[in-house]
């Protein structure tokens, strides 16, 4: 059913012939239009050096587009100022490919970074953090470092961090690369039990499997450019 | 329910405990991580610049407090100077402007220095036992006074009046001039350094912060990502650095405070001495007192601030 309210279903991001150079470089990506709308799921994919990263940077606001426009959560953010910039990151989750964990906090405090930005205190979140840690099998290692973490487990932790603010838009970039088959399906559940509570999900992967395991439109990025297979 | 009672369940309901969750787990490490080389490198060199300004503010504070006894004592005594002429009886003019002087309100106390004291005086200019008896060695008189105003002018009239060309008053203005122009330019000399040093403070906070935050350029993403806005992250910084100054200006000052503490102590023992006492008597005591002693502190905390001001200012305009 649709919304009735005015703007209720506006595209969660929007690119309008987006092109982006890093400096004097070629372009690596080309005109690029499309839209994702709100509760949706989506793969991004194409082959390495095919421009996901970059598109992923771009929804991040991390890098500003050479020409085109790019519109999230309704805002055209050429010219935004860096409050509503971070307001805007506060809707978003991501998970990095390398993860990004902060060496010198334990997991915990790693994944409750996202609440404890948003000035909540402790005691408030401890509950919900300590219960994803659980559900990502990370429960006996809340205390750890990062750098004592198995590439798995980094993986998972980064993946708690993305959630724990229940973004409305979720980036994973290669989400399931570090984990096995039967840890990677378990993830993918818990990122469309996320869709079913209204996140918008982009997952950047090169897993046929994982893909071939959700019905779900599939953008292709191959050269630059984009191809969007529903 | 008793208070006690009623503040545990208080208390309870405000932090619920989940029991199978790790007591010993941290939770709240800072943002920025504090304990690296180039943060132990920074709070060694911000103790070393406070201890250096720790010890200018004391020694100027040292300074000002011994010119200030010095000028005190100095001020409560003038002499009067009574030059023998030709065809006249000294003694008879002295005993004059001594009665003079008596009758002058805020006089305590007059004390005539005898010939031959007088001419003991000269000594340590001419050398002993020379016979002096011939030369025309002006005899003094030292008055002690009261506190309360004396009109000295009025004394100086009465003297000039009484014994034209022969007696004059000392009241040793211009060495009271002198010594408080040589105090004010030590104790300024003092405050510039302890100004200079905190700069040098600031410079280096810059700098420091700067390595810090390309140091940190990760952890700095890592914050936007999640949702940290810059004021979130400069507080961030600066709640790292302040916590690094704090370190460094307390070990600083402390070690500045043990210095005069122990210097003290050491001149204190070696006073009852003759070369104890001669240093004493050229540099006065060897003591800062509690306003001494607040300085030195008050710097130590002036540089924490400077250090987390700093380098909130830095981090702001790196990531503007």
């Amino acid at each position: 059913m649709k919304s009735l309210l005015p703007g209720a279903e506006r595209p969660v991001v929007q690119f309008e012939h987006v092109g982006m150079r890093y400096g004097l470089g070629p372009e690596v990506l080309s005109d690029v239009s499309f839209r994702i709308a709100p509760h949706s799921f989506q793969f991004l994919t194409g082959p390495s050096g095919a421009g996901k990263t970059t598109l992923l940077r771009l929804i991040l606001l991390s890098v500003r587009p050479t020409r085109g426009t790019v519109a999230i959560f309704g805002e055209e953010v050429s010219g935004i100022s860096s409050e509503k910039l971070t307001l805007l990151r506060r809707r978003m989750g991501v998970v990095f490919q390398d993860f990004r964990l902060l060496d010198h906090l334990t997991t915990y405090e790693n994944v409750a970074l996202p609440l404890r930005v948003q000035g909540r205190s402790e005691s408030g979140y401890r509950g919900e953090v300590v219960e994803l840690l659980r559900w990502v099998g990370l429960g006996e290692r809340m205390h750890a470092l990062p750098p004592l973490l198995s590439g798995g487990e980094k993986q998972r932790a980064a993946i708690a961090r993305a959630l724990i603010a229940r973004p409305d838009l979720l980036l994973a970039d290669e989400p399931t690369g570090n984990v096995d088959p039967a840890l990677g399906r378990r993830l993918l559940r818990l990122f469309l039990e996320l869709n079913k509570l209204g996140t918008s999900v982009i997952i950047a992967t090169h897993d046929f499997g994982i893909m071939d395991a959700v019905n779900a439109r599939r953008m292709v990025l191959n050269a630059g450019r984009l191809r969007i297979e529903e | 329910m008793s208070i006690a009672a009623k503040a545990r369940a208080r208390a309870a309901a405000a932090f619920p405990t989940d029991p199978t969750l790790p007591a010993n787990l941290r939770r709240n490490a800072p943002l920025v991580p504090t304990d690296t080389a180039a943060g132990r490198s920074l709070a060694a060199v911000i103790a070393i610049l406070t201890f250096l300004a720790g010890l200018c503010a004391g020694a100027a504070e040292m300074v000002a407090t011994n010119a200030a006894q010095w000028q005190s004592s100095v001020a409560q005594e003038v002499t009067i100077q009574v030059r023998p002429g030709p065809g006249r009886d000294v003694d008879a003019d002295v005993a004059k402007a001594e009665a003079i002087a008596k009758q002058e309100p805020g006089v305590a106390r007059t004390r005539i220095f005898s010939k031959s004291e007088s001419e003991r005086l000269l000594e340590p200019w001419l050398g002993s036992g020379l016979d002096l008896s011939d030369l025309p060695v002006p005899r003094l008189i030292a008055l002690r006074m009261s506190g309360d105003r004396v009109d000295l002018g009025s004394l100086r009239t009465k003297l000039v009046a009484a014994l034209p060309g022969v007696a004059s008053l000392d009241d040793h203005a211009l060495w009271l001039q002198r010594l408080s122009t040589a105090a004010s330019a030590f104790v300024g000399a003092g405050i510039g350094l302890v100004v200079l040093v905190l700069v040098a403070t600031g410079l280096a906070v810059t700098f420091a912060t700067r390595g810090a935050m390309a140091g940190n350029k990760e952890v700095v993403d890592v914050l936007h990502f999640v949702g940290a806005g810059d004021d979130y992250i400069a507080r961030a910084f600066q709640a790292r650095f302040f916590g690094l100054g704090l370190r460094g200006g307390g070990i600083g000052a402390a070690c500045a405070i043990l210095a005069f503490v122990i210097a003290g102590l050491v001149t204190g023992s070696a006073s009852s001495g003759p070369a104890g006492q001669e240093i004493e008597a050229l540099f006065g005591a060897f003591h800062i007192g509690w306003r001494g002693f607040f300085s030195i502190a008050l710097i130590g905390g002036i540089a924490s601030l400077v250090t987390g001001a700093v380098s909130r200012l830095t981090v702001r305009r790196y990531l503007g």
